[in-house]
């Protein structure tokens, strides 16, 4: 079928339409546009004076540093380079810290969304206002207690608190009431009588959420571990005063530990940011066909 | 099959049947609960009991769970006292000023959640328009804030907004201090708002309006197009259409999402902390950087407990009028 022919209204309609479009566009591409054209700038400048597109002699030798020299800052040992962290140390404990935190928000959060949203309980209303009323604590808040709390839990010898482990479980905390409060939103908009037939078949309740349930909420459950995950992957402030090791560092310490009080080497400053960003957004854009149902489904429900 | 049931009169069941029932449901909390429980209710349990002793730097050998410590390093119990100084202003802390602080964290909220909003549901219905060329690219490349983690964004327009070397004045070709100025660029009511608010009110726009438009488009493609005939054939105007067709069908998605959107901005630390750093004078600081600076920088850790109990205490209060007016912890009934 072939499209109708467009008027002359809806030309000049388009026109305007597509201005304001471009303007948006201009917008939000610009500091990513900024950012990269820092990154490539050779010089290494501590301080670009002047808006280039493409600056004279781009070239990715910034990257090259950020990606294969070890990071002078972050030194077991300051006096000997071996001892320093290199670019794939940090990507492992990051990677480390933020799956932990999404597979522990994920399947914890999922365990209570589903009894929120399945069962009538006694409690249950006040169970779920304390979710959503930790939903609203600012972190930081509980910070100097938890450092308290943590340095008494042992784990395989050593305290919990300098563990990435520990880490992944404290930022959990963080992004459960989170994942939780979405999870239930999605759960109540699957009909509950694929359940019930499920469990006149004589499955479990148990199974029926893992079988039903959980395979039905796939937007909601890949939104869950994307923000989670996002948070273990950028949080810092925890991890600068838990972790003692430089050996456990992650990538978002050595980002901010490249923003100087004074200098900052804006070109490996602007390519680490870039690095650090691309495993954000290629998740984002794999996820985002789910993202809309996954995070409004729950609540259009009228 | 046809069932017979007897019409049963609603009623409670007995509550020794509601406690055995309750115990399953606890089951499948119970992982989450624990968790919940040492990371977060102890650690604020805890803070509960700090808030009411002047714990400073010198107690900080001091051990809850080595009773030895506690008479050498305990603190003093000093009861209400760090609650009357926060809101007294009587801490000797330079710029701190909770009355201003905490108007300043609810204009922060409003302002950017009305924005948000508003350039959000607006660019969706742009986008959402019959015919759009590129729309597709346009949707992708919009949510680009939203993807780039906010920490980055943060630092990034830190550095745009540099005096000598950022981009805005280079693009501009000015010379504003943007983050420093002491001087209000309105006068009048709007005199306390330095230029930072209106710099840092930018850039968290800029964060956060993709995730406005991506909840409102979702909630557009859902709009039956015959509700917009029936309101043609009526003879309803543009505005019309937006009043009484528009808006009442993407309510439903809006009202969570802004209520997500207002914590997390009320609570958006890495915007206000790493671009304004609460300057000039403190003048842009909201109640979790203050909070933040209390325990590092002023490591006055009784007075910082009592400070983020009072701030529990207000976002406590914002939820429940929040949970009243869209009844968000309701069960789901079939």
């Amino acid at each position: 079928m072939r499209e109708r022919r467009w008027t002359r209204k809806e030309v000049v309609r388009q026109i305007g339409v597509q201005a304001i479009l471009l303007l948006v566009l201009a917008i939000v591409v610009f500091p990513v546009i900024w950012i990269m054209s820092l990154a490539l700038d050779p010089r290494n400048i501590s301080k670009p004076l002047e808006l280039t597109l493409i600056p004279p002699g781009a070239s990715f030798d910034a990257f090259r540093k950020v990606l294969f020299e070890p990071f002078r800052l972050l030194c077991t040992n300051p006096g000997d380079v071996g001892s320093c962290m290199t670019f794939s140390k940090l990507l492992w404990n990051s990677v480390l810290v933020a799956l932990g935190t999404a597979l522990f928000a994920v399947g914890l959060g999922a365990s209570a969304a589903y009894a929120f949203s399945r069962f009538k309980f006694i409690g249950r209303q006040a169970g779920m206002l304390g979710f959503v009323v930790l939903l609203m604590m600012p972190a930081t808040g509980v910070l100097a207690p938890l450092f308290v709390l943590m340095s008494q839990l042992k784990f395989a010898g050593e305290s919990l608190r300098t563990t990435l482990l520990g880490l992944a479980i404290a930022y959990a905390a963080g992004a459960l009431p989170f994942a939780v409060w979405n999870l239930k939103g999605y759960f109540d908009t699957v009909p509950k009588d694929l359940e019930e037939a499920a469990l006149v078949d004589g499955a479990t309740p148990y199974q029926a959420f893992l079988r039903v349930i959980l395979p039905l909420s796939a937007p909601a459950l890949a939104v869950t571990v994307l923000i989670s995950f996002m948070a273990g992957w950028t949080e810092f402030i925890l991890a600068w005063v838990f972790l003692e090791d430089p050996d456990r560092f992650t990538l978002a310490m050595a980002l901010r530990s490249m923003q100087g009080q004074f200098t900052t080497p804006w070109s490996e400053f602007a390519a680490m940011s870039i690095v650090m960003s691309l495993p954000i957004l290629v998740l984002f854009f794999s996820l985002q066909r789910y993202m809309i149902s996954g995070l409004t489904a729950g609540s259009v429900k009228g | 099959m046809a069932q017979i049931v007897a019409p049963v009169a609603p009623h409670r069941p007995s509550l020794r049947r509601r406690l055995r029932e309750s115990w399953g449901p606890w089951f499948y909390i119970a992982p989450a609960g624990v968790i919940m429980l040492f990371i977060s209710f102890l650690p604020q349990l805890f803070q509960v009991w700090l808030s009411f002793t002047n714990f400073r730097a010198q107690n900080l050998r001091f051990n809850v769970f080595d009773p030895t410590t506690w008479d050498q390093f305990g603190p003093e119990f000093i009861g209400l006292q760090n609650y009357e100084r926060i809101i007294q202003n009587d801490l000797n802390i330079p710029d701190y000023n909770f009355g201003r602080t905490l108007a300043f964290n609810l204009v922060w909220t409003f302002t950017n959640v009305f924005l948000h909003v508003a350039i959000g549901v607006g660019l969706a219905m742009l986008l959402n328009q019959k015919r759009v060329l590129f729309r597709r690219f346009y949707r992708a490349m919009f949510v680009i804030p939203w993807a780039l983690p906010a920490y980055i964004s943060a630092l990034t327009w830190r550095n745009m907004f540099d005096r000598d070397f950022g981009a805005i004045n280079q693009l501009l070709g000015m010379d504003i201090d943007w983050l420093n100025q002491v001087a209000a660029p309105f006068g009048g009511l709007l005199e306390w708002l330095p230029l930072a608010f209106y710099a840092v009110l930018l850039a968290n726009t800029w964060l956060g309006w993709p995730f406005m438009m991506v909840v409102a488009s979702g909630a557009l493609l859902s709009i039956p197009s015959d509700l917009y005939e029936a309101a043609d054939i009526d003879g309803a105007n543009a505005w019309q259409r937006f009043r009484t067709v528009t808006v009442p069908m993407i309510r439903p998605a809006m009202v969570p999402a802004i209520m997500l959107g207002s914590i997390w901005t009320f609570n958006q630390f890495n915007v206000i902390y790493f671009i304004s750093e609460g300057d000039p004078g403190g003048r842009t600081e909201i109640l979790v950087t203050q909070a933040f600076k209390l325990v590092f920088e002023n490591r006055v850790y009784g007075v910082a407990s009592a400070f983020a109990i009072i701030v529990f205490f207000i976002l406590l209060i914002i939820t429940l009028a929040q949970n009243r007016l869209t009844r968000a912890t309701e069960s789901y009934d079939a």
